[in-house]
């Protein structure tokens, strides 16, 4: 079990490496230098050539990436091209907001989506049954920003539940920040749970054909007690994994619903920073997205092998 | 007589359609008694084994006659009522013994579930009859499989994990439905022996069914011959084996690979 | 069994009417839009649906009906162009995956893990970001991130045929590779695959609509889906029609698709 973990733990890390010298190198090869648009094109020749050492872009290119990666283990991300200020420093409070966002979404999609799909598994084929399918298949059809603005249409501008736009870094209160945090993650989590109910239904339903459910109705078992005891714990097992693997997309959603919200999140510096060439913090975005998609698909698996006791010890 | 099952039919309804499955099908089984069901696969005697035992869902079945279990006719008992009996007067055993427990659980848990279920005893008794179950169906090492999970585990002892959980509350009656089946030939006969065990020691009795004629002569003190949802034939082992009056029986004697069976052809059902 | 047939008819049925009015939609708007979709109407500014623009106008005054029209054709030439990248690259690719196995076959199949667990939106946006915007930087980055997808769908349905007795037949009959991995195993992974383009299909959709909705799609002078809500979002309390209109395209357009990869998986026979 250990060794496996390790072993597991080891691949991951080799991914994430990749990640960073992938990226590193897509950011490298790029046409243009970024001196141009930070000084502007009829900046002096000697200027330019004082700006590339201070950005260290006269070295060859495996020095600058060994130094940006020991820099970076040290926790220092490069400096802003654009703001002229250290990437971590720049990223902090936008990062708080994304986490948050995206960590509230989880739980939505968790709380929205397992109890609607052992609903709709246990009234298999029932009117219950049949209104969630529909609804399910035609929720997953929504792209998190349609969602997004529809909400911002219903609650924000005709309920006026929450006012568009003014969640700020500045919200300190966290009551208040999950007050309007709460409609950008329902429009992250609501296609992501329409998915997650129809994979807990079928998982259930295919669980409940198996032979041993027959054997614990034979002992006397209630039908609930059957699903609670039995079905459910060998139904979780597939739907814990997907959840775990869906964290990735949760958190490229939230960068999307930002936008939608006007969340100053990872997703606008993001935006703003692909629209100004401003790499270093691309880069960064793309590692620390690259280390949670790692991370999660690590606790996936660990999840797994908990859950599922024939995986135990392989 | 502990169960009386008279004029049994049981209806299979899918839409506008419906196949019978079993049709008048009779039978008197007194305490402690072995008796077998034999049939071709398709020939209803799973089917009577599932109705006796509750199983099937009553939205898909139409079910009719009487099956007077102890003097209680189980088909006019609630779902709730029924409960009462399943685990603990009635026991079953099925023909899949590598998918017929739950993969997450543990052996214990599996086994002294019907006790969690029935009784109100507390988990150190629980387990002490458990591994009490589990010696008793002829596991060697109930101790260190308690805590086990059943892939950990050979298809022949998923069997016997199977009887040990079947056997926990020493039912009145225990149903085999094809136990032995899936189990290879020397594997086989150890269930065998081991069912014949049970019934001398705790005197539960067992209705046995199978496809093999061989395997109910050795166990069984009568037998029932099914064919297409109807008895064609009952009586003693003897009388039956060695005094068929059906063309059936004895084209289903006749067809029996008489003394190969030995030499490993495993037949499935 | 009856109640399963009538299943797979209506996800059939529904996804093959909505998939057929998305796409004579779109055809009839590569041929033909009312108006000009970028032409400006002071006079309509804001107009609601009537008779002589039915879906509305924007805060523009431009026909709400000729900009859906003109931004799902371009929505579906991308996806389908991305598909195409996508699946014809994932095919091959997983076809000698999966037919040779060995060390490559492990090396490309854990790059293309590494690549299928990213959010396919976010790695193409790093990668607009690198090679800049445009319809067909877009096709590009969003066709190559779709490599990997089918790249295991293939390899995982020729693992599963590569060592089937019909291929070892025809093994021993001198059947040479090429025509056993594309005339004997191919076929037979039809059914995956074209499940898979489904699925394919709409997250391309989703894809192109989440970036020009961000601004990183399309040229601005092309009317696309995801830049219509995007600017319709300030307007959308006093004309909720320039919001509604474009969404009610893309939702349509996604679920007439998904349906029929539904009534396909159904068909196959696993309901999951």
């Amino acid at each position: 079990m250990v060794k496996t973990l390790a072993k597991r733990m080891g691949l991951l890390l080799l991914t994430l490496l990749l990640v960073t010298v992938l990226a590193f190198l897509a950011f490298s090869i790029i046409p243009g230098d970024p001196t141009s648009s930070i000084l502007g094109v009829d900046a002096t020749p000697e200027q330019v050539a004082v700006l590339r050492e201070q950005l260290g872009l006269d070295l060859p290119i495996w020095q600058r990436y060994w130094n940006w990666l020991s820099q970076a283990f040290a926790g220092d991300l490069g400096t802003s091209y654009n703001f002229r200020m250290p990437v971590g420093q720049l990223m902090a409070p936008k990062m708080s907001a994304t986490l948050l966002l995206a960590a509230l979404s989880f739980v939505l999609i968790v709380v929205i989506s397992i109890p609607l799909g052992i609903l709709s598994a246990r009234h298999a084929g029932g009117w219950l049954d049949r209104v969630v399918t529909v609804a399910d298949q035609v929720t997953m059809s929504i792209p998190n920003f349609v969602v997004g603005i529809a909400l911002t249409y219903l609650f924000g501008l005709v309920l006026r539940w929450f006012e568009p736009g003014s969640y700020t870094s500045a919200t300190r209160d966290l009551a208040e920040q999950l007050r309007y945090l709460i409609f950008p993650a329902l429009a992250v989590a609501l296609p992501r749970s329409a998915m997650t109910v129809k994979m807990l239904r079928g998982s259930i339903l295919s669980e409940m054909g198996q032979d041993y459910i027959r054997t614990a109705y034979s002992k006397g078992n209630s039908q609930s007690s059957v699903l609670w005891r039995h079905v459910l714990r060998n139904a979780m097992i597939p739907v814990v994994t997907f959840l775990a693997m869906a964290i990735a997309d949760i958190v490229a959603g939230s960068i999307v619903v930002e936008q939608v919200f006007a969340v100053p999140g990872l997703g606008q510096l993001l935006i703003s920073s692909i629209g100004n060439r401003d790499y270093p913090v691309v880069q960064a975005i793309v590692v620390l997205v690259a280390a949670v998609v790692v991370v999660c698909n690590f606790a996936a698996d660990l999840l797994y092998r908990v859950m599922d006791p024939r995986l135990k010890g392989r | 007589m502990m169960l009386e099952m008279e004029h049994l039919s049981v209806r299979f309804c899918q839409g506008q359609q419906a196949v019978t499955a079993v049709h008048d099908f009779n039978l008197k089984m007194d305490e402690g008694e072995v008796v077998g069901i034999v049939g071709e696969s398709g020939s209803g005697k799973s089917v009577t084994a599932h109705t006796l035992m509750g199983l099937l869902r009553r939205s898909q079945v139409e079910v009719s006659g009487s099956i007077r279990f102890q003097g209680v006719d189980l088909l006019t008992l609630s779902r709730q009522a029924l409960r009462e009996y399943q685990g603990k007067e009635l026991s079953i055993i099925f023909q899949e013994p590598m998918t017929s427990l739950n993969p997450t659980m543990t052996i214990g848990a599996q086994v002294e579930e019907s006790l969690r279920i029935h009784t109100r005893l507390g988990r150190e008794e629980r387990r002490r009859r458990a591994l009490e179950a589990m010696a008793l169906a002829g596991l060697s090492n109930p101790q260190a499989l308690y805590r086990c999970y059943p892939h950990q585990l050979s298809g022949g002892m998923r069997q016997r994990v199977m009887i040990a959980a079947a056997l926990v509350l020493r039912p009145r009656l225990l149903l085999a439905d094809e136990p032995t089946t899936a189990l290879d030939v020397t594997i086989q006969a150890q269930i065998l022996d081991t069912l014949r065990d049970i019934n001398r020691k705790e005197g539960t009795a067992i209705l046995f069914i199978s496809h093999d004629l061989g395997v109910v002569k050795s166990l069984c003190q009568r037998v029932v011959v099914m064919r297409r949802g109807v008895i064609v034939e009952s009586g003693s082992v003897e009388q039956v084996f060695y005094h068929p009056q059906q063309g059936y029986t004895k084209a289903l004697i006749a067809a029996r690979p008489a003394r190969k069976k030995l030499m490993g052809g495993v037949e499935h059902g | 069994m009856s109640g399963v047939k009538k299943r797979i008819n209506w996800y059939f049925a529904a996804g093959g009417v909505l998939t057929t009015l998305t796409v004579a939609y779109i055809l009839l708007g590569m041929v033909w839009t009312p108006y000009d979709p970028g032409a400006l109407s002071a006079a309509d500014r804001g107009a609601p649906p009537s008779l002589a623009h039915p879906f509305g106008c924007d805060h523009m005054g431009r026909d709400i009906f000729s900009r859906t029209l003109q931004g799902a054709g371009t929505t579906l030439t991308i996806a389908l162009a991305v598909l195409v990248i996508g699946c014809v690259a994932g095919l091959v690719l997983g076809a000698l995956c999966g037919y040779y196995g060995g060390v490559v076959d492990g090396a490309v199949m854990r790059l293309c893990d590494a690549v299928a667990a990213f959010p396919s939106i976010l790695l193409a946006l790093v990668v607009i970001a690198v090679i800049g915007p445009g319809k067909y930087n877009i096709i590009a980055a969003l066709g190559v991130l779709f490599i990997p997808s089918f790249a295991r769908l293939v390899r995982g349905e020729f693992v599963k045929y590569r060592d089937r007795d019909f291929v070892q037949a025809a093994r021993l009959m001198g059947v040479s590779h090429g025509r056993i991995i594309f005339v004997h195993i191919l076929p037979n992974t039809w059914p995956v695959l074209l499940s898979g383009l489904a699925i394919g299909f709409n997250n391309a959709v989703l894809a192109e609509a989440s970036m020009s909705y961000l601004g990183i799609g399309v040229s601005p002078q092309e009317a696309s889906l995801g830049q219509m809500l995007s600017e319709a979002q300030s307007y959308m309390l006093t004309t909720p029609w320039t919001m509604f209109f474009p969404a009610l395209v893309v939702v349509v357009l996604i679920l007439g698709v998904s349906l029929l990869g539904e009534g396909l998986r159904e068909r196959m026979g696993d309901g999951l």
